[in-house]
């Protein structure tokens, strides 16, 4: 009896950490590869000395901010001060468990998948917040303030594109909004669609355009202004960490997930997951592409977009794709 | 089985130790932070019953919506600590009695109703299975049973909506508002006004 539950107990950590380790390592070459196409499109070289090509550069730049010493303002709430990195990280792995890299490839296939994305990327506000508040000072906590309010207006137009997508599926279940695009990947049908989520996702990752909450112009560092070293890498780990988690949510809401772009031979061969890692990693080369072109938003400029264009758009895109589907007799059972 | 007991006690354990801790905590921040922790144990206690559409909902809409707002609210006022801790004795009363009152009907509830299945059923704790998903099992009751309810419902939500927007809509003169629309369709001919100035003058 106990010696079962050590097996699945012990079958249950192999599983997290098949996911956890090749995240983490993705999210080291995400940095060096942001920084060398960064360094392209500014006819720069980019990191180039620490191993071939400066391929190691990411792994040296955690070890000596790891090696550092740990500051904790002696002004600050020490405990939120510490658990706000440490949620940030947890939250944006979290996502992880129900994502299917390929048929049958998931830790958790529960019925919510989708919902429970939702849920874990609404939570990643807390991190942010509580780092603002807990560090006791002026620039943190406006970035807090901006973050908040900036996560919870684009949350809403990503709500109403995931029940566009899920109109089209009839289930909540992520490998099944996979499998039902084996006909036509959703990105084409509902285009619109997808490039509000994948701008909503640039928001909701405080990434370029949308980085305000840590708008180094203005702000200094936003909400991590006060951190340094390992809760610093917490942090920074967390953000890349989420960045591959919404892309892949994309992938798999629009781009087809692990399924080839078309059912023919030499295509249908590839292995899933290779399929899926390659449709991530062009979702990723958009994200640093939308960096090195666009300015930043001024803040009353992202809250219109959010409120004024994104969600009224979106919400007749439901009542559209709705009223089209009963109309033609298409909806899924 | 074992580890469906274990997490069901991790879960309340933590959910009711963090609600005391709600109440208990001096810093209003901490006890938001609290009152999420056990939203969030709230929503594990779901999935063990096998609601995994409200526990997810339950955090979509209490934890990343609901308690933002309130953390955002409470971060923001500049409270006394010192004159909260004075009103103490003066609600002690009060909240004694909605206690008491609580603890009654709880007590109620457990003395009479052994009769119901609810209380002798002594099956282990386990997520029910069924054949279809809960999401699918309540848009079924809702859409159906209870419509009128549910619309009446949304029509609450709505005036409510209303209501706060028409609260806090104030339409101050004088403050100078970017018009996107009118930037766009600026030209040559409405921006630059070409004058004669005559020398000496001035315009």
């Amino acid at each position: 009896m106990t010696y079962d539950i050590l097996i699945t107990g012990l079958i249950i950590i192999a599983q997290i950490l098949a996911v956890v380790v090749p995240v983490l390592i993705s999210v080291a070459f995400l940095v060096y590869a942001e920084r060398k196409v960064l360094a392209l499109i500014q006819l720069r070289r980019g990191p180039n000395i620490v191993g071939p090509f400066g391929i190691l550069q990411s792994f040296a730049d955690a070890l000596k901010l790891i090696t550092k010493e740990n500051i904790i303002p002696s002004g600050s709430n020490k405990i939120v001060f510490i658990l706000a990195p440490i949620i940030t990280m947890v939250l944006s792995l979290a996502g992880w468990a129900v994502i299917p890299f390929a048929p049958g490839w998931v830790v958790s296939d529960i019925n919510v998948g989708i919902m429970y994305l939702f849920a874990v990327s609404s939570l990643g506000v807390y991190g942010i917040i509580m780092a603002g508040w807990a560090s006791n000072s002026q620039y943190p906590f406006l970035g807090a303030l901006r973050s908040a309010a900036q996560m919870v207006s684009y949350e809403v137009s990503i709500g109403f594109v995931i029940i566009t997508v899920l109109l089209c599926v009839g289930s909540l279940n992520l490998s099944k909004i996979v499998l039902a695009q084996q006909t036509v990947w959703f990105a084409i049908p509902l285009l619109p669609m997808f490039i509000i989520f994948f701008i909503s996702a640039l928001a909701e990752t405080n990434r370029l355009p949308f980085d305000l909450p840590e708008d180094e112009s203005t702000l200094v560092a936003g909400f991590f202004t006060e951190y340094s070293s390992a809760s610093f890498v917490l942090f920074f780990l967390g953000e890349y960490a989420s960045m591959i988690l919404m892309s892949s949510m994309t992938v798999i809401l629009f781009l087809g997930g692990w399924l080839p772009p078309f059912d023919v031979y030499p295509l249908n061969v590839v292995p899933g997951v290779i399929w899926f890692t390659v449709k991530i990693i062009f979702i990723l080369f958009l994200f640093i592409w939308v960096r090195g072109t666009f300015p930043r938003y001024r803040y009353d400029q992202l809250m219109r977009l959010g409120w004024k264009v994104f969600l009224p758009f979106s919400l007749f895109w439901v009542v559209a794709t709705s009223g089209f589907l009963v109309y033609f007799d298409m909806l899924p059972n | 089985m074992v580890l469906y007991s274990l997490t069901f006690y991790l879960f309340s354990s933590v959910a009711v130790l963090s609600a005391l801790m709600v109440i208990s905590a001096k810093n209003p921040v901490h006890s938001v932070l609290f009152l999420i922790l056990s939203f969030v144990n709230a929503s594990g206690l779901f999935v063990l019953l096998g609601a995994e559409f409200l526990a997810m909902i339950l955090v979509v809409v209490y934890v990343g919506a609901v308690a933002v707002l309130f953390l955002f609210v409470v971060m923001m006022l500049d409270i006394n600590f010192v004159k909260l801790r004075e009103g103490f004795l003066q609600y002690l009363p009060f909240g004694a009695l909605l206690g008491i009152v609580l603890v009654i009907e709880l007590g109620i509830l457990f003395l009479t109703d052994r009769s119901s299945n609810i209380y002798n059923n002594q099956t282990p704790l386990q997520p029910i299975v069924n054949e279809v998903e809960n999401t699918k099992m309540i848009g079924q009751i809702l859409y159906t049973e209870y419509f009128y309810l549910f619309q009446i419902c949304g029509i609450i939500l709505l005036v409510a909506m209303i209501g706060s927007i028409t609260l806090t809509l104030r339409d101050k003169g004088g403050v100078k508002r970017q018009n996107i629309d009118s930037q766009n369709t600026v030209d040559a001919s409405t921006a630059i006004e070409k004058k004669k100035v005559k020398i000496g003058e001035g315009i």
